[in-house]
């Protein structure tokens, strides 16, 4: 089977329809992991006996003429922050190095009860901090486009791994720009849903006013049906909103004509790679051409965005981070002496550096003295940020501006310097903060054959509307 | 300088890590260059305006009594073996760590 083009539905019908099975393409795509992975390091573990067992339970219903569930045998994959019932979950540290969760995450259970097969987990940034995928404790991932370059950060993994056609489609979690960035670097489609539309119960915490989980996939059409599985209320998780759930796949259809889109100027300003710009502008004249009406705007407040996010999300990460302590579960330093010793040498030894230093800006950022001057100053900003959004959005139903402001970096470009790292997520993270939906979509790519990815921001629980505009990307 | 050398010792020591002498120096750099960029925060006036403190508001309003675990009565806790299946080390009922009491 051509496993390229392989789309959720092309899977599945495939199975339905007795052209294959869901256990010989799982094993196709096992096979395919063993020959790319090695080189690209997307796969930190593999759940082989889990996928099988799933695959055999989807075929005996297909031998049986029924009806296939949703994802019914499709191989999909799962970064590493989502814990799995009895299969190695570590967030990509060494603190969580055998950590083997006794539950499934609901995004994950909700995968395999529409009859999703879980190949693995993925590699990411220790505790999903970074935008390269070099934190990871355990090896980096390279991007499947140019082995010299990374993949993009946290979810890098879960985007190599549907680059390099080793999973139909993936989860990711998005905090700062984690899904819809490496989801531009790698050429393929990353949504992240608003706050609170899919339950993060199961998902290693990073920064709890930030964090989501999202679909990874080749085309819009199946980032539409994973978000349509993975959405809605969970009674696990109290911060899923109970707002219903439309059938995204279904909305797709709509047409995009005379939607109103607007183009902000602050995202194409300084710092903008050149060919990004104009494949991004290509892209925007294209959906003019569709009937779509392109509004210029202005989010006023985007240059704050970043000192805003990395004291929110630091001060939050060094808040969850607390529970790594070495006594119920994960990493414990041998030979110490006393508890308070046990603490901080597990801690020392169990964290990568890029962790620590989170964990320490957080919590010089919460301590006494400087509580106000950061923290709360950063969360009075957060609120202009997510006005400025409020306010476009009475105007416009998107807006639309480049994912990154570069395409793929080399690695170890920019390891050195945390500041630089952090600017990657530029355009990414005042979604996070404003808690709405965004998603990237492929729109070009560089003369290195890099790819470029276009990303459209929504009104909060519209995903329906970036879906819809990303459709029209791809089919331009 | 927004940080000292001290102050850098002071908040490892609240966030329990002990970090070498490298890390140290290494932070001491990284945490004022950060620092020194977050200032621009104090470009904006902010005194009138309201911290976006939690994102609650998006989800309206959920009363614990829509938790269907606690309409169910309370949800199980773990099995025994199971909640200590990850424990670096226990004695088989407890979590066992280095003595807490220092004499």
């Amino acid at each position: 089977m051509d496993l390229q083009s392989l789309t959720i539905d092309a899977a599945r019908a495939a199975i339905q329809e007795r052209r294959t099975t869901a256990f010989a393409l799982a094993e196709d795509f096992y096979l395919r992991i063993e020959k790319q992975d090695p080189e690209i390091g997307a796969y930190l573990t593999l759940s082989k006996e889990r996928a099988l067992t799933k695959a055999a339970e989807i075929d005996a219903l297909a031998a049986k003429g029924e009806r296939l569930p949703p994802l019914g045998g499709v191989p999909v994959a799962i970064k590493d922050v989502m814990a799995t019932r009895d299969v190695r979950t570590t967030a990509g540290s060494k603190i969580l190095g055998s950590y083997v969760p006794p539950y499934d995450c609901t995004a994950v259970a909700r995968m395999e009860s529409a009859g999703a097969v879980v190949l693995g987990k993925l590699n990411c940034d220790e505790f999903a901090m970074g935008s390269s995928n070099e934190n990871s404790a355990w090896r980096p991932v390279r991007n499947p486009r140019d082995l010299s370059r990374v993949p993009g950060g946290s979810s890098g993994g879960s985007a190599a791994a549907v680059a390099a056609n080793m999973a139909v489609a993936t989860l990711g979690s998005d905090t700062g720009g984690s899904i819809r960035q490496p989801a531009s670097f790698c050429g393929v489609v990353g949504l992240m849903p608003t706050y609170g539309r899919v339950s993060r119960y199961g998902l290693i915490a990073f920064a709890s006013s930030l964090d989501r989980i999202g679909p990874l996939a080749k085309t819009v059409t199946d980032a539409a049906l994973v978000l349509r599985t993975i959405a809605g209320r969970d009674p696990m998780d109290s911060t899923s909103a109970d707002v219903p759930v439309p059938d995204y796949v279904a909305e797709l259809a709509k047409p995009v004509e005379g939607l109103n889109l607007g183009v902000p100027k602050e995202y194409f300003g300084e710092g903008l790679d050149g060919e990004v710009r104009e494949s991004v502008e290509a892209a925007i004249q294209k959906l003019a051409k569709a009937g779509c009406e392109i509004v210029p705007i202005s989010l006023q407040h985007t240059k704050y965005a970043i000192p805003t996010y990395y004291i929110v999300a630091t001060a939050e990460a060094s808040s969850n981070l607390a529970r790594f302590d070495g006594v119920r579960y994960g990493y414990r330093a041998n030979a110490a002496h006393s508890l308070s010793e046990m603490y901080r040498r597990s801690r020392d030894q169990g964290f990568g550096p890029e962790v620590k230093r989170r964990i320490m800006l957080g919590t010089y950022a919460l301590s006494a003295g400087y509580y106000d001057a950061y923290y709360l100053k950063a969360q009075k900003v957060r609120t202009l940020l997510a006005q400025d959004f409020a306010e476009a959005f009475e105007r416009v139903d998107a807006i639309v501006t480049p994912t990154s402001p570069t395409a793929a970096f080399k690695l170890g470009e920019k390891v050195d310097d945390p500041l630089a790292m952090y600017l990657a997520d530029i355009f990414t993270v005042t979604a996070n903060l404003a808690g709405i939906p965004g998603i990237s979509v492929p729109c070009g790519e560089t003369k290195e054959k890099l790819p470029i990815g276009l990303q459209i921001l929504g009104k909060h629980f519209d995903e329906a509307t970036i879906l819809r505009v990303g459709r029209a990307v791809e089919q331009n | 300088m927004k940080i000292s050398d001290k102050d850098v010792a002071y908040v490892a020591d609240l966030a329990h890590l002990e970090l070498t002498q490298e890390e140290r120096i290494r932070f001491l750099r990284d945490l004022n260059s950060i620092l020194e960029y977050v200032d621009r925060l104090n470009e904006l006036d902010t005194l009138h305006v309201q911290p976006m403190t939690q994102m609650g508001g998006l989800l309206g309003a959920i009363p614990d009594s829509s938790r269907e675990d606690i309409l169910e009565g309370l949800r199980k806790s773990l099995p025994h073996d199971i909640a200590l299946a990850n424990a670096p080390d226990s004695d088989g009922t407890f979590f066992r760590v280095p003595k807490v009491i220092e004499r």
